[in-house]
């Protein structure tokens, strides 16, 4: 379960940056899924797409991606793999939709925000307020404001993810001892 | 205002009269399914929930299709997980011999029906929207939500219009349609969105033809691809249906984000190059550099009516020396079918490989991984850098019938290449 504080606590990290429509084969290949380890999986991800990330990447850092970050295939075993691995947060301008319910599921920190995808660059420090969706590159001293949360999402979000969010539903509906 | 097919499923399932896209609504689900991959991980969230059994056993469905027979210890341990929870919770389960894939095997057993709401743990979910029903794919801890509840939270999304004038040319087929389609909105095109597919040439799609466009909707980012109910619809339905069903139409006057339409008269067969699906080009102007394997089968095109098209073409043929080819049905049941049919025997005499029900080297599990370098044409959905294998492969996404020609030429290549005689591809 995923703890509220520290997914919406600042935080401050290197930026990775990847182009549009990074697909869910190339966070973690299919010849890994025989597990459901987040370490495990952060060993491999993006392996094809960047081979030295999954060895480099340092705990608070941002991945920075185009457009429809995440397409393909429903695994969630891909934001495992990015969560596994450290990141503090994922940036794009936009994610596909099973992506996106299956991070803000398992808690992990994404923000939509076109403006900080077309400015940041490769190894920039950012500081990222989750809460607020503020994003500043601390290297070239640029800020820029993310795309807010719908309520319903925020519900999700502030609950610790969505099994700690059905389990508030289940109690409130009697189904499960509070 | 009318409503589209998707708002109507959505409010019924949501006990609304109306909703609209972009509402966030809670829908109960019809169906609930996930595999040997999404499986494990659902239930290892389920479990953390706190409630000891399913929603309703009756309405759950896994299928082990992705890793078996199993491929290796770690991949037979997560098959265990999951059949070892179907017999603890009485659910419905497909084990090897028994099942296939499951975006074949439920259509197929009559498990999804039009008018329902069906989610599963694979993004190919999309597939049973050729049916008539809302079908979406989702991530392991939404179906562990959906298992312990029977709902699922979602924003009703809008529907994009695809309007199909005209005939379908000899060796056009559904999944030249639906590569066509996404080349020309792009991976992203759908995003978000419902893909409705209409017109005289989606009418004259078998039901077959009709699942293979609808499983590739997930490809344009697309939540669901869905056919209007017919009478080949309710053909293929009646005597299947395991649940009772319901028609439900768009309104004339519902509201679409936008409207796309198509001639397909002049259209030639469709290849999608790597490393996207939107990435396509006629066949005839695809290099025509030699292959080293041809994989027909997934999801997308291991049907029945699949099998016939590779059959006529490989009939009398052989593989070409340098190729692999490998063909996988997509269930149990087409591959009796093509027993009883006499196609087994025809690819085994051109010198294919025909292996057990299941997705095979689609998603580079195994059973036709390929190495660095290596190109194939493949049926499947995807043709990302590192799905089938090695990350430096390529793999150019065709028809059946593009495969089978492919295969017998080395290369890629048109059906019309090697049967000069005019037959309809339907």
């Amino acid at each position: 379960m995923t703890d509220t504080a520290s997914t919406m606590a600042p935080t401050e990290g290197r930026a990775w940056v990847f182009g549009d429509n990074i697909d869910t084969d190339v966070i973690i290949p299919a010849r890994y899924l025989m597990t459901t380890d987040p370490a495990e999986l952060a060993k491999h991800c993006m392996e094809d797409i960047d081979p030295d990330f999954a060895a480099s990447v340092r705990p608070g850092d941002v991945i920075v991606a185009g457009s429809n970050f995440g397409c393909g295939s429903s695994r969630e075993h891909a934001p495992l793999a990015i969560k596994g691995a450290g990141v503090a947060v994922v940036i794009a301008p936009s994610f596909a939709r099973i992506f996106y319910r299956n991070a803000i599921n398992i808690g992990l920190p994404i923000l939509e925000c076109a403006e900080a995808v077309a400015a940041v660059r490769v190894g920039d420090m950012l500081r990222v307020d989750l809460a607020s969706g503020r994003i500043e590159d601390v290297t070239t001293g640029q800020m820029f404001q993310a795309q807010s949360y719908p309520e319903s999402i925020m519900r999700i979000i502030t609950a610790g993810g969505l099994i700690a969010a059905t389990r508030q539903k289940l109690q409130a509906a009697g189904k499960l001892p509070a | 205002m009318g409503s589209t097919m998707t708002e109507k499923m959505l409010a019924r399932h949501a006990g609304r009269k109306q909703v609209e896209a972009g509402e966030m609504i809670d829908v109960q689900v019809d169906i609930v399914m996930a595999n040997d991959i999404t499986g494990p991980l659902a239930i290892k969230e389920f479990r953390k929930i706190g409630i000891d059994r399913v929603f309703d056993p009756k309405r759950v469905i896994f299928v082990s299709s992705h890793f078996t027979p199993a491929k290796d210890i770690q991949s037979a341990q997560q098959a265990g997980i999951l059949r070892k929870f179907a017999r603890e919770q009485e659910t419905v389960y497909f084990e090897i011999g028994r099942g296939g894939i499951e975006h074949v095997v439920l259509p197929e057993q009559g498990l999804v029906v039009p008018g329902q709401v069906v989610v599963g743990g694979d993004s190919h979910t999309c597939t049973y929207g050729a049916l008539g029903c809302f079908a979406t794919g989702m991530g392991s801890t939404d179906i562990a939500a959906a298992l312990a509840t029977g709902e699922v939270w979602m924003r009703v999304p809008p529907t994009i219009k695809f309007i199909y004038h005209g005939e379908r040319p000899p060796w056009v087929s559904a999944k030249d349609m639906i590569l066509q389609t996404i080349g020309a909105i792009g991976v992203e095109g759908g995003r978000g969105a419902v893909m409705e597919f209409t017109g005289e040439a989606v009418a004259d799609l078998s039901m077959e033809g009709r699942l293979t466009m609808a499983n590739m909707a997930i490809e344009a980012g697309a939540d669901a691809g869905l056919f209007p109910v017919d009478e080949k619809t309710l053909e293929y339905v009646k005597g299947r249906a395991k649940w009772p069903y319901e028609v439900v139409a768009s309104d004339p006057d519902a509201h679409y984000e936008q409207v796309y339409e198509f001639d397909v008269s002049h259209m030639e067969p469709m290849v999608a190059c790597p490393y996207d699906p939107a990435n396509i080009k006629p066949v005839s102007q695809v290099d025509q550099r030699p292959l080293d394997q041809v994989f027909i089968g997934s999801c997308t095109n291991n049907r029945i009516e699949d099998l016939r098209i590779v059959a006529d073409l490989l009939r009398g043929r052989t593989i070409h020396p340098d190729i692999r080819c490998i063909i996988i049905p997509g269930s149990v049941e087409v591959e009796r079918q093509a027993l009883r049919e006499g196609l087994l025997e025809i690819f085994q005499q051109a010198e294919a490989v025909v292996a057990p029900p299941g997705c095979g080297p689609c998603l580079g599990g195994y059973m036709g991984v390929l190495g660095p370098g290596e190109r194939a044409v493949s049926t499947s959905n995807r043709n990302f850098r590192g799905r089938m294998g090695h990350r430096d492969a390529e793999v150019y996404l065709a028809s059946p019938a593009v495969a089978a020609a492919s295969a017998v030429l080395g290369r890629v290549a048109s059906p019309a290449e090697i049967v000069r005689e005019e037959v309809a591809t339907r």
